[in-house]
């Protein structure tokens, strides 16, 4: 039996940063929001006991159960597609707050080039720069149409950094805290990557610098530095997170109710709108039906282009015949990167998620590819998380991995190493997409989703350009051992890489190619909107969220006109 | 560290974190510091700090919760000691209780497979593809050590944990290098969880039972559960701070 309930303005699916801000905006605007969240209530007051390795970073107490649902993979469509049953290579969100919780803070807008990549990649290097089956294509919005809402999602966020980086787009406004302290370590970087002619600067950070209150009137304390900071929530509420933001300012409106352990398996749609979400109790297996003027689906990108692929809404991508747009342009990252063995001592086991400094001279179109057999490249920071003990063993080439002399190696070196990482962009192939698994299901029944992915020439390109690099900024250091990453081959998804996934569900100005429009509306249901990195086109040389915040805030003034309006709102 | 000195610093985080003293701001900051920064300033008269050289578990004893046998026990010891072994600079696997960790986990949600994806069909994959058994992590460490006996008496004649120190490491390299027949894993995918288990139980807090002491901790120059590192992060020297776990011993 289903239970049909009232009807609301705006039904969101999940609640991370992407529920949260569509809540807060809508709610504010008089919409009453139901957010349906499949995990349960959490917050500040639930990480008391949080500096925990083993139960939170290693054994992922915070993240999705996939005992119910996981995703299914393989390299290419030949291979069978397996499930993914243990979480490895990216590590999917559940909760009150969702990856928002325990997210590093790292925060980011994509490049001026990256939202019309294949404009300026055309103009600068001609049209066959990649081969043809590499679909990059702009994103249907310029940086500076974007440009309020980055700032918008950065004040909400309380964003600690400094304007110094030449390469990235023009700012309207300061970032709204000080930038974090610069550590020793980080000077170190600073130092060498300046004496190579590099331009160095504070990495934009979530943990904020200095206690914040922002717009909406939340408060955010200052970072303690306390080293447990990806992967754990911040008992400190000094790491800006959904739950300590949007939710309870979405909440003092009176406007907004969450039902937790609600799992949505289907948008329900009539003729060209949808009328609302089936969802069932986590905890009774009940199923209820929450009807609703406006469905957003903001439950990370992969469960987005899950549920749009069950409720047959839109076109289902076929690499065989490139038609459809759905699960279309699934892109990942891959990480060049170098360590550095040093002779001395430094404090690596003190730190922030987002306590870093960056150069940005091999990423974008910021350096000529004209000789270069790849387009984009990478971020290249140096970052002081609070490394563990559990996860970090680092031990230079040619100790074994276990035994004495890994027990000698690993311990020494343990506070002398130190690591200078990318983030590469990855570009959208033929052959990399998403679509529903013919075989394997979650505990509702509902198909998983399958994710056929692996990484490409234009990757091992420029993975190969970017770590000899970030070797060079190591050298400069004063590392003594200086050992870069080994070449990339096949995508394997059991090493932890990063939740970076985008594509699936992508924006942009043509429907041919695009499954919403640039406020996030659905081409064929105009009550429909879908808000994530799976909007991507491609992704880009940095971490996504803020560029994922900026286009939550674009979507919420969507919905708004929407349901002031009606209609098409391009 | 002194007493004085926990107080000092914690004024100093109430100072530096932008929080008038006895304020609640941003949710549960003050729970929070309450709950995990002051230790023994908070907690009711008569409790200690966490672990100080008493071993066992919480009331002195421990005992096996997923192995029924000491012989098998035993085999897991011995090969936990050979990836981690005790040397000069501190105790090995079975000095840090690592095996009563391993233990522990396998009767457990770890054990158990309980967040793991574990419905069918079963195919074998690619590496790229990671964890395909049937098989629990437990029924897996139970198969892997009955296989370690069996090679022990092939090869040797003796019981795996009677064997010289050498003679463990080449059936463990077997093991790792995937020569070893087992079922419904390899062996190489074994001796991986096994290795990995063994560093976990090393480094853990010491409320799973390994890293007694907190002297994984200590040779690794890890101070476990301290709430901030505002006041040092600026230091250039490294910076020699006294382990804590998240515990109270009673
Ligand atoms: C360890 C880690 C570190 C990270 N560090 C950074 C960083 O430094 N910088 C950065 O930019 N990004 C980082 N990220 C990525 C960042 O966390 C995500 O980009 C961001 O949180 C995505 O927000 P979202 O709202 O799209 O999805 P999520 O935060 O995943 O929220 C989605 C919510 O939807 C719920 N949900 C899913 N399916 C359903 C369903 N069917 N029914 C009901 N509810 C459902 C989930 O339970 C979840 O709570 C990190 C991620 C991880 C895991
Ligand atoms: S490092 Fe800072 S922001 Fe991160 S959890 Fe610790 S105190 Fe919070």
């Amino acid at each position: 039996m289903v239970t049909t309930l009232d009807k609301v303005d705006v039904v969101t699916v999940g609640v991370g940063w992407t529920g949260g801000i569509i809540a807060a905006e809508c709610a504010k605007e008089g919409m009453k929001v139901v957010g349906l969240e499949r995990g349960r209530e959490r917050g500040t007051s639930d990480f008391a006991i949080v500096h925990d390795e083993y139960r939170y970073a290693i054994r992922y107490e915070l993240m999705q159960d996939l005992s119910r649902e996981t995703v299914s993979f393989r390299n290419n469509r030949k291979q069978r597609a397996l499930p993914m049953r243990q979480m490895g290579s990216f590590l999917l969100g559940e909760g009150l707050g969702g990856s928002g919780t325990h997210w590093n803070g790292q925060n980011w807008r994509f490049l001026p080039y990256d939202f019309e990549i294949k404009t300026m990649t055309e103009q600068k290097y001609g049209a066959n720069k990649l081969p043809a089956e590499y679909t990059i294509q702009d994103w249907g919005i310029t940086y500076d149409e974007l440009e309020p809402y980055f700032d918008r999602f950065e004040k909400t966020a309380g964003i600690s950094g400094e304007d110094t980086n030449p390469f990235w787009g023009k700012r309207s406004a300061e970032y709204a805290t000080q930038p974090m302290k610069k550590t020793p370590i980080l000077q170190k970087f600073e130092t060498a990557s300046k004496n190579l002619g590099y331009s160095p600067f504070m990495m934009p950070s979530a943990n904020l610098s200095e206690a914040y209150e922002n717009p909406d009137g939340a408060k955010i304390n200052a970072c303690q530095y306390c080293g447990f900071c990806e992967r754990f929530g911040c008992e400190y509420g000094a790491k800006s997170s959904p739950e300590i933001t949007v939710v309870p300012t979405a909440k003092n409106t009176g406007n907004y109710e969450i039902k937790f352990n609600a799992n949505v398996v289907e948008v329900m749609k009539q003729g060209d709108k949808v009328t609302g979400v089936r969802y069932f109790d986590t905890v009774s297996f009940e199923e209820f039906i929450q009807p609703a003027e406006v469905v957003v689906l903001t439950s990370y990108m992969m469960n987005n282009a899950k549920l749009l692929m069950v409720s047959k809404i839109g076109e289902q991508y076929d690499p065989e015949t490139g038609r459809g747009t759905l699960g279309r342009n699934y892109a990942y990252q891959i990480l060049p990167g170098a360590s550095g063995f040093f002779d001395e001592k430094m404090n690596v086991f003190m730190g922030a998620g987002a306590l870093g400094m960056t150069v940005d001279d091999f990423n974008g179109d910021n350096f000529d590819h004209a000789d270069l057999d790849f387009i984009h490249g990478a971020s290249l920071s140096i970052t002081q998380t609070g490394n563990r003990p559990i996860q970090t063993n680092p031990v230079p080439p040619d100790t074994p991995s276990w035994g004495a002399e890994f027990k000698k190696a690993s311990i020494e070196n343990y506070p002398r190493t130190l690591n200078v990482g990318g983030q590469g962009a990855s570009m959208p192939h033929r052959e990399n997409y998403m679509a529903l698994d013919g075989t394997y299901k979650d505990i509702y029944g509902v198909p998983l989703l399958q994710l056929t992915y692996n990484f490409t020439d234009q990757d091992r390109a420029l993975h190969a350009y970017l770590t000899e690099k970030a070797a060079g900024i190591m050298q400069e250091m004063g590392a003594k051992t200086v050992v870069g990453g080994s070449p990339i081959s096949d995508y394997d998804i059991v090493p932890y890489q990063t939740t970076h996934n985008t594509g699936g569900t992508v924006m942009g100005s043509d429907p041919a190619i695009s499954v919403v429009n640039n406020y996030l509306q659905h081409w064929d249901a105009e009550n429909l909107f879908v808000v994530g990195a799976g909007n991507f086109a491609h992704n880009g040389g940095y971490n996504p969220t803020g560029t994922v915040g900026a286009l939550a805030y674009r979507c919420a003034e969507g919905i708004i006109n929407y349901s002031k309006n009606g209609g098409s709102l391009v | 560290m002194s007493k004085k000195e926990k107080n000092f610093s914690r004024r100093d985080f109430l100072k530096t974190s932008g929080v008038a003293a006895g304020a609640l701001v941003g949710g549960g900051i003050i729970g929070g510091l309450i709950a995990s920064n002051t230790g023994t300033e908070t907690a009711s008269p008569g409790t200690a700090p966490a672990t100080h050289g008493e071993s066992g578990s919480a009331g002195g004893v421990r005992g096996l919760m997923f192995f029924k046998n000491d012989a098998e026990f035993q085999i897991l010891s011995q090969a936990t000691e050979r990836i981690f072994p005790e040397d000069d600079l501190g105790p090995g696997a079975i000095g840090l209780g690592v095996p009563y960790f391993i233990d522990q986990q396998l009767a457990g949600a770890y054990g158990e497979n309980s967040k793991e994806y574990m419905q069918g069909p079963f195919f074998e994959g690619e590496t790229t593809q990671g964890y395909q058994s049937r098989l629990k992590r437990n029924e897996m460490f139970r198969q892997g050590l009955q296989i370690m006996q069996q090679e022990a008496q092939k090869r040797f004649k003796a019981n795996f944990a009677d064997l010289e120190g050498g003679q463990m490491d080449e059936i463990l390299t077997a093991f790792q290098e995937d020569q070893i027949q087992m079922q419904g894993v390899s062996s190489l995918f074994f001796f991986r969880l096994l290795r990995s288990a063994t560093l976990e139980g090393a480094y853990a807090d010491p409320i799973y039972g390994g890293n007694q002491n907190m002297d994984g901790w200590k040779m690794k120059g890890f101070p476990g559960h301290q709430a901030a590192y505002i006041s040092q992060i600026d230091n250039e020297e490294f910076q020699e701070i006294d382990p804590k776990s998240l515990g109270q011993s009673h």
